[in-house]
């Protein structure tokens, strides 16, 4: 099993769009374990029609709570705890579970035992069945931490499913950035697919991004996405990526088609076949021989890795 | 006056707004800029500050000194994180799981560990002309944002009468979206009319006027794509809408060689002050 990972340094570049469309190339011809990682802002589900099969609360840690009974309200809570969690009352103190990290510094600090850990049910991770594959996906609670976490859960259940079902590859939606679910997301990819923008912003994001799956040695390939809104922009990414020894996969152009596709609530590449499928096909094409097919030559070689 | 620009998912036009309000406000006020979204920081692509002053954000680390340490292992138990492992005569940290509350320290019976500061991304600040220009970046391969937001808004020249501090947001509704808004007097969320902007307002409300009280309003990017899914949920909640920026190609062109809103189009001028004088009145009486 094969797992690839879309992602881009910053959202709303298409990655889910183009992660979707992949998803249903992909099932074409082999089978597919889908995983939405984007904890915070999860929309493969918009275009996946996911039937739920299965549905669990995620503890993502724990979160001190102050008993107003035992508390003599010294205050030595609030001195110790370096997130700001811990507020003054009136006759007493209170902790505010939004900056609260669970860290318990003031449960062992506490001379009248009156803070308890208590665990806190921070979203849900579900099991669904698209007609593509499985879908796995999660909602964490707005404001709520461990993102990251939640990420990795849902990851390892996709893997699992996928492994028990002998399935050919896994897609994995990353979300944007290059922080902590970013780094979840990707750990274990064959391969990241990274989407751009010809935008100023866009060579900056890729290049963070970039510096990203060199540093945990994941093998990228980089789509440029509504690449004619700005030729000269969308060159010099090739250019960039040329320079940094990165293939470029392909080169989305703009088109409304897209939107509509989102409206509709399907893959863009299951509602047309104008020139966006014709290229989403290519970078399919492109991802299949980079991660499927080299490495069948090099086991075929005998190299053990 | 803090107004923090959010938006549930990244790529709406977050910066572009930020940027152009507080290009737009400059002639008449003290303005001050954050760059919040320190994992991709953008905004100085549009403002282009000189930076001035460099800074490294630290976040404590544990360090052991191993001629008292006696491995009675009560560090690592206490760690709620799992940063550290006592195995044996060994002891070992994890830096990436530290979250630098400091209960290790004061929890070791033989007070034979302190902290030093760990480097996890810098801030910078400079002046883009009359704005006072700030961002935090954090470093790449490092999981957590948001002490470098925390150090970042330590800057935030709060409450002073004809100051506004305009804050850029990361996207999405975690931590250093939270930490973001925490503190701001107004959220402006940027989103556009399709179904995945729909998805994404509605997270976003649910942070930043549920669960921290903060009033919000809303600009809708890319008007005419789409659907009126957006407008329905923003009457039927009683969010205003405020400004809506059209689909075009003569918007999209110059914004992506890093041209803001308002110096494209200056008309935009106009209608980014109005927005904010609705927001002082309406909102703040
Ligand atoms: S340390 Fe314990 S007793 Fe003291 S104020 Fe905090 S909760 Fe109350
Ligand atoms: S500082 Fe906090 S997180 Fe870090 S090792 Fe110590 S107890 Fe754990």
């Amino acid at each position: 099993m094969k797992q690839i990972v879309v992602l881009s340094g910053k959202g709303g570049t298409g990655k889910t769009t183009i992660a979707a469309a992949l998803a249903h190339l992909a099932s074409r011809e082999m089978s597919i374990v889908l995983a939405d990682a984007d904890v915070d802002a999860a929309n493969l589900e918009l275009v996946l029609a996911p039937e739920v099969q299965e549905s669990q609360d995620f503890v993502g840690g724990q979160v001190a709570v102050i008993n107003p009974q035992t508390c003599i309200a010294c205050g030595v809570c609030a001195e110790v705890c370096r997130f700001g969690a811990v507020v003054r009352e009136e006759n007493g103190y209170r902790v505010d579970r939004i900056p609260c990290e669970g860290c318990a510094a003031c449960f062992y600090q506490c001379p009248a035992n009156a803070i308890s850990m208590e665990n806190s049910v921070d979203g849900r991770w579900f099991q669904s069945r698209t007609r593509f594959g499985l879908l796995f996906h999660a909602h964490l609670i707005a404001a709520r931490e461990n993102s990251g976490k939640l990420v990795s859960l849902v990851k390892q259940r996709a893997r699992l499913a996928a492994l028990e079902d002998h399935s050919d590859l896994l897609i994995v939606d990353g979300p944007p950035g290059i922080g902590c679910p970013v780094i979840a997301a990707a750990t274990g990819a064959d391969l990241a697919l990274l989407i751009t923008e010809p935008t100023i912003s866009g060579a900056h994001d890729l290049a963070r991004i970039l510096a990203l799956t060199e540093h945990f040695r994941i093998q990228a390939l980089v789509c440029i996405n509504k690449a004619d809104i700005n030729p000269r922009r969308a060159k010099e990414v090739a250019h960039f990526c040329t320079e940094r020894g990165v293939p470029l996969a392909g080169c989305l152009p703009y088109d409304m088609v897209v939107t509509e596709a989102m409206v509709h609530g399907v893959p863009v590449s299951e509602y047309t076949d104008g020139p966006v499928t014709q290229e989403l096909i290519r970078i399919w094409q492109q991802v299949k021989d980079h991660v499927l097919v080299r490495s069948a030559e090099t086991l075929s070689n005998g190299y053990i890795p | 006056m803090i107004i923090t620009v959010a938006s549930g998912k990244g790529g709406t036009g977050k910066t572009t707004v930020a940027t152009s309000l507080a290009l737009a406000l400059q002639e008449h006020l003290a303005v001050q800029f954050l760059d919040c979204d320190v994992e991709d920081p953008n905004a100085h692509l549009y403002l282009r500050p000189t930076i001035q002053r460099r800074e490294e954000v630290g976040v404590s680390l544990p360090v052991v000194d191993f001629a008292l340490c006696d491995y009675c292992g009560r560090c690592a138990e206490v760690c709620a994180y799992h940063a550290i492992a006592v195995v044996g005569q060994k002891l070992l940290i994890f830096p990436e799981l530290c979250h630098g509350c400091g209960s290790c320290i004061l929890n070791c019976p033989q007070k034979a560990m302190h902290e030093e500061p760990r480097p996890v991304g810098i801030i910078e600040e400079g002046q883009a002309g009359p704005i006072a220009f700030a961002q935090g970046i954090l470093n790449v391969g490092e999981p957590m944002a948001t002490p470098v937001i925390r150090q970042l808004k330590k800057r935030l020249q709060e409450c002073q009468p004809g100051v506004v501090s305009i804050l850029d947001a990361p996207p999405g509704t975690a931590c250093p979206v939270v930490e973001s808004l925490r503190g701001a007097d107004f959220a402006l969320l940027v989103t556009e009319p399709t179904p995945f902007g729909l998805h994404d307002l509605r997270l976003a409300v649910e942070v930043a006027r549920d669960t921290l009280g903060l009033p919000v309003g809303v600009v809708i990017n890319r008007d005419g794509v789409g659907n009126t899914g957006v407008e329905d949920y923003c009457t039927a909640e009683g969010i205003p809408v405020l400004m809506r920026i059209p689909l075009d190609r003569r918007i999209a062109a110059p914004c992506s060689d890093g041209v803001p809103l308002v110096e494209a189009f200056p008309s935009y001028r106009e209608h980014f002050q109005d927005l904010y004088n609705w927001i002082v009145r309406v909102q703040l009486g």
